[in-house]
């Protein structure tokens, strides 16, 4: 079989289908060949009906045996590359699976993986940031088959199509039993995920504790936003790791960043530097942050908090 | 069980990164070279392990130039018990850093693998999965706790994921790699520097080890990104959300 066509991994807590997996779909069809989206696990049915539905998909793979039921990299790696290797490109989201998987799948493959793919700029060249989004790099590959990660807030999702496509169960159990999962914890939000929400208010060790974090969540909830946090904060316990913006952490570009109480150091930035609106408020006029803001705001948070959340009631409702 | 542990020197990470005029790469003439930071933390938790008596011996390995030692002085300098230069002058792609790697790994048969889960130059996060997937080991990718469990031959480890985080339990021998929050790293003591320098470094060729470097890409160009214009200043909340309406349309 002549290598054409492209598999994408796709992403889902078997609750929902992440945002991620259209946006990663998106990056596919700059490629040439047809997209097959691959879905491991024990998704639930809404996540099968929205992988159907997903614009460009042209079939889908199932495989729900249990090995793959907790997404274990050694387990899913070993499918992936061995389902890949008849194929010209395998691609999955930048986010902590994605890059747990293909850079496995590639060394199986023997190739390369491309990570964090900010642009494609031909079938075999791709740019990259690195240095914390500080440079970008262009690179070709010269490999049979291209592995790449794909950062999700460069590529947007098409709109879902009104027709389904077939969904085919497979079943390659590949049970390596090396790993297993012990426990998780994954707290259930009412909030829009970080990583695609239409507005993000994220708060830093300005913040002073995790009591007063709370200020950060209330201007979220009314203006139904997600949470972000520099590492700072997450480091001094004022919120958990999940809600890390950066270099290590998520990567977020949504239409309205509101930085709070955050310097902006260079880790920070690289994950939120994208963003269409950022607004700064810090008490430190040098701060770093303001180099990249859009809105300048410079003053006791303290102060600025309640008053905009007071501001926000009434504007917002007459709105 | 011996514990390797792989380092790699980096641009400091204080140090504002420039492109060269040319556009072929950044400037490091006269620049602070260090540690790559997820690598320090590495190192903490194998002589942390040690200390705790789950370790017998931290062997530390970089890749790269003779000026690649002063980071292993680094590393023996933070209890490495000896160290390993791997001589190149070329900058590899993470799957040939990853074969050398495992060449070195059959050659000195360790328990574990501990790496930075990224450096902060190429921001790839390849490495440790890479290797895993050569030598056909469990992986602990993102860890922010490691728990060895020498009974069981397996280890407990904590992952820091999207979603919040994740406990899995790994069949030895394992490949780890480093989240931030894993540890905080100790400073280096002058005792603990002058000791280093009688700690051995041993020096390896890639001819020694005969590991095939085949080049897989190619960097074309290399850039800075576009820079934000300045912003406005804003001196009230109504302000704010006024800008916010109606100028930046987004609430």
């Amino acid at each position: 079989m002549e290598r054409n066509n492209i598999l994408v991994l796709a992403e889902h807590d078997n609750l929902e289908l992440k945002a991620a997996t259209g946006k990663t779909v998106s990056a596919a069809r700059q490629l040439p060949g047809e997209i097959t989206l691959l879905i491991v696990g024990s998704p639930a049915a809404t996540v099968l009906q929205a992988a159907s539905r997903l614009p460009g998909v042209r079939q889908i793979w199932l495989d729900d045996s249990s090995c793959y039921q907790d997404f274990l990299a050694e387990n899913v790696a070993t499918l992936v590359a061995e389902l890949g290797k008849d194929f010209a490109y395998i691609l999955a989201p930048a986010s902590t699976h994605g890059k747990n998987i293909l850079p496995r799948v590639a060394a199986l493959l023997g190739v390369a993986q491309i990570s964090e793919v900010i642009k494609i700029i031909s079938p075999n060249t791709y740019q990259r940031p690195t240095y914390a989004g500080n440079v970008l790099e262009t690179v070709q590959s010269v490999d049979p088959i291209q592995v790449l990660t794909v950062r999700t807030t460069a590529f947007s999702a098409f709109p879902l199509s009104a027709t389904e496509v077939a969904i085919e169960k497979i079943a390659k159990p590949f049970d390596l039993k090396l790993s297993q999962r012990v426990s998780q914890e994954t707290p259930r939000r009412e909030r829009p995920e970080l990583t695609s929400a239409r507005i993000v208010v994220s708060g830093g060790r300005g913040l002073q504790s995790k009591e007063k974090f709370k200020l950060i969540e209330e201007i979220a909830d009314q203006l139904g936003a997600a949470i972000g946090a520099s590492r700072a904060a997450v480091d001094a316990g004022f919120i958990s790791n999940e809600y890390q913006v950066g270099q290590t952490g998520k990567v977020v570009a949504p239409e309205l960043y509101l930085a709070v109480g955050i310097s902006g150091a260079i880790q920070h930035v690289a994950g939120m530097k994208d963003s269409k609106i950022i607004v700064a408020i810090n008490c430190d006029p040098n701060a770093p942050i303001f180099e990249i803001a859009d809105y300048r705001f410079v003053g006791d948070l303290f102060q600025i908090l309640p008053a905009l959340q007071q501001e926000l009631a009434i504007r917002l409702d007459k709105a | 069980m011996k514990c390797l542990v792989a380092v790699k020197r980096v641009i400091d990470f204080n140090v504002k990164v420039r492109v060269k005029s040319d556009g072929t790469g950044v400037e490091t003439v006269n620049v602070k070279m260090s540690m790559n930071p997820f690598d320090e933390i590495a190192i903490e938790e194998a002589v942390r392990q040690k200390e705790a008596g789950f370790i017998s011996e931290v062997i530390a390995i970089s890749i790269g130039t003779l000026e690649s030692t002063e980071i292993l002085r680094a590393a023996l300098a933070r209890g490495a018990d000896r160290a390993i230069l791997v001589e190149d002058d070329a900058t590899r792609e993470s799957i040939n850093i990853a074969k050398i790697l495992s060449c070195i790994a059959k050659r000195e048969e360790p328990t574990f693998i501990i790496l930075g889960k990224q450096a902060i130059d190429n921001d790839c996060n390849q490495t440790g999965q890479m290797l895993a997937g050569l030598l056909g080991w469990s992986q602990g990718t993102f860890a922010s706790k490691i728990v060895i469990q020498p009974k069981e031959k397996t280890v407990l480890v904590t992952r820091e994921v999207d979603g919040g985080l994740e406990t899995l339990s790994l069949k030895m021998p394992v490949v780890l790699t480093t989240d931030l929050r894993l540890n905080e790293p100790r400073y280096m003591t002058l005792p603990n520097i002058m000791k280093a320098k009688q700690k051995p470094i041993q020096k390896i060729t890639l001819q020694e080890l005969g590991v095939d470097c085949k080049q897989h890409l190619k960097v074309l160009q290399v850039e800075s990104p576009e820079i934000r214009r300045v912003g406005k200043e804003i001196n009230s909340v109504s302000e704010l959300v006024d800008k916010l309406k109606n100028e930046a349309h987004v609430l």
